[in-house]
C-alpha cells in the first residue's frame, strides 16, 4: 500500500455546520471518501491510502483537478482506495462533496 | 421501488428506519479500524464494514446494525464483530423494542483468523443473552453476498429472519461446498441450483425464514415493523425441545431428497419447477398452508 498526502491553500471555506460525510465503499476498483470539516485557514488536506503503488503522479493530477473544480477549503478529506480508476475517484469525490454540502447523512 | 439488494449498508439503514432517526455509534470519522488488515498491508475501511447505532422503526426505539457486503464480503473481523457485540450488549442496558440486524456476510474474515472466529462466537452469545432478557432480535437477509458461515448460525439464533428471494442463507456457501466436495456435489456457478438450495423461497418453505418479501426497501421495512410487533423471544426448554423435534421430523421427511425440487414436490406443489418464477406476493399466497 502507499500513503499520499496533498494540501491546497486558499480554498473557499465549505459550509461550517456540515457533518462528516462518507461516500463509497472499500471494494475492488472502488474507494471510500470521508469528508470532515476542519478550521485551517481555507486549506484542504487530502490523505490517500491506496492498494495500487506507484501512481502518485496520477493522484496528483486528479486532486489538482478536484481542487480546481470545487476550490473548497477548511476540509479534511481521507480516502481508502482499492485501485479505482481516475474517473471513479473524481466522481466519488464529487459525490462526497455534494452530500457534504447538502447537510451530511 | 428501491432495491434492498443493490443498496449499500448505509443506504439500507437510511431507507429502513424512520426518516432522520438514526444516530450512528462509532461513525467513520472515529476511525476505529481493523489493526490486522493494516499489518497485512491490505486496504481497511473507516467503519470496518459495519454501521451500528440507534434509531426508530415504526415509531419504536430500536438498535440497528448493517454489514457492508462491498467491503470484504461483509466478513466479520475483530473490530467489526466487537461493534456488533457491543451493540447487542448495549441493548441489554437500554432495552429497546428490538435489535434489527441487516446482515450481508460471508462469515468470518479469514485475514483475522482466530480474532474473527472469537468475534462470531461473542455475537452468538450476545444474541442469546439478549433474547433471554426478552428483547427480540430480527435479521434481514437480502443483499448480494447473502448470509453464510458464522453469520448463518447467528441468523438461526434470532427471533425472525426476513428474506427476499435474492437473499441466501446457509452455513457453508456454494463456493466453499464446491471447493471442498467437488463440482459434481455442488456447482456454485449454477445460479438456479444455488438459489433453490439456499435462496429465500426455499428458506421460507422450510420455515427458516419467517417472512419472504420482494426486493424492495419498503417491503423489508414493513416486514421488520410487523416482526418487531409479533416477536416474543422464547428460549425455554420446552421451546428448544419443540425446535429439535421439528428438525428431527424434517430430516425424517426430507432426508432422502436430492434436490430442493423434491422437497417442494413433497410439500404438495404440483409444478415445483415454476416456483422460482413467481413474484414474492404470488409465491407467498401459493405457499400458504404448504410450508414445512
Amino acid at each position: 500500500m502507499e500513503r499520499l498526502t496533498f494540501t491546497y491553500a486558499g480554498g473557499r471555506p465549505a459550509t461550517r455546520n456540515a457533518k462528516a460525510t462518507l461516500a463509497g465503499v472499500v471494494g475492488s476498483g472502488n474507494l471510500e471518501v470521508l469528508v470532515e470539516p476542519v478550521a485551517q485557514d481555507g486549506a484542504v488536506t487530502i490523505e490517500v491510502t491506496t492498494a495500487a503503488v506507484g501512481f502518485g503522479r496520477i493522484w496528483q493530477a486528479v486532486m489538482d483537478d478536484f481542487f480546481a473544480r470545487h476550490g473548497l477549503g477548511d476540509l479534511r478529506i481521507s480516502i481508502n482506495d482499492v485501485g479505482a480508476t481516475p474517473a471513479v475517484v473524481s466522481l466519488r469525490l464529487d459525490q462526497a462533496i455534494e452530500t457534504y454540502l447538502g447537510g451530511g447523512q | 421501488m428501491t432495491s434492498y439488494y443493490e443498496a449499500s449498508a448505509r443506504e439500507r439503514v437510511a431507507g429502513l428506519l424512520d426518516a432522520g432517526s438514526f444516530i450512528e455509534i462509532l461513525p467513520p470519522q472515529e476511525r476505529v479500524m481493523s489493526p490486522h488488515l493494516l499489518q497485512l498491508d491490505t486496504p481497511a475501511a473507516f467503519d470496518d464494514g459495519i454501521v451500528v447505532g440507534e434509531g426508530r422503526l415504526g415509531g419504536r426505539p430500536i438498535l440497528v446494525a448493517a454489514q457492508e457486503g462491498g467491503f470484504m464480503g461483509g466478513a466479520v473481523g475483530e473490530v467489526h464483530g466487537a461493534k456488533l457485540t457491543g451493540l447487542l450488549e448495549r441493548a441489554l442496558d437500554t432495552r429497546p423494542a428490538g435489535v434489527i440486524l441487516l446482515v450481508e456476510s460471508g462469515g468470518v474474515r479469514l485475514h483475522e483468523a482466530n480474532a474473527g472466529l472469537i468475534a462470531v462466537s461473542e455475537i452468538m452469545r450476545a444474541v442469546l443473552a439478549l433474547r433471554g432478557a426478552g428483547v427480540p432480535v430480527i435479521l434481514l437477509d437480502g443483499g448480494q453476498f447473502g448470509c453464510f458461515g458464522g453469520m448463518g448460525i447467528v441468523a438461526r439464533l434470532c427471533d425472525a429472519v426476513i428474506m427476499s428471494e435474492e437473499g441466501r442463507l446457509g452455513l457453508s456457501g456454494p463456493e466453499v461446498i464446491e471447493t471442498t466436495c467437488g463440482v459434481e456435489e455442488f456447482d456454485s456457478r449454477d445460479r438456479a441450483l444455488v438459489w433453490r438450495t439456499v435462496g429465500g423461497k426455499h428458506r421460507y418453505l422450510l420455515g427458516e425464514a419467517a417472512e419472504i418479501v420482494a426486493d424492495d426497501m419498503a417491503a423489508f421495512r414493513a416486514a421488520a415493523i410487523a416482526a418487531l410487533e409479533h416477536a416474543r423471544p422464547d428460549l425455554s426448554l420446552a421451546a428448544l425441545e419443540a425446535e429439535h423435534a421439528g428438525l428431527g421430523a424434517r430430516i425424517t421427511r426430507f432426508g432422502a431428497c436430492r434436490d430442493a425440487l423434491d422437497i417442494w414436490r413433497d410439500l404438495g406443489f404440483e409444478a415445483p419447477d415454476r416456483l422460482p418464477l413467481l413474484e414474492a406476493d404470488a409465491f407467498r399466497a401459493l405457499a400458504a398452508g404448504r410450508r414445512a
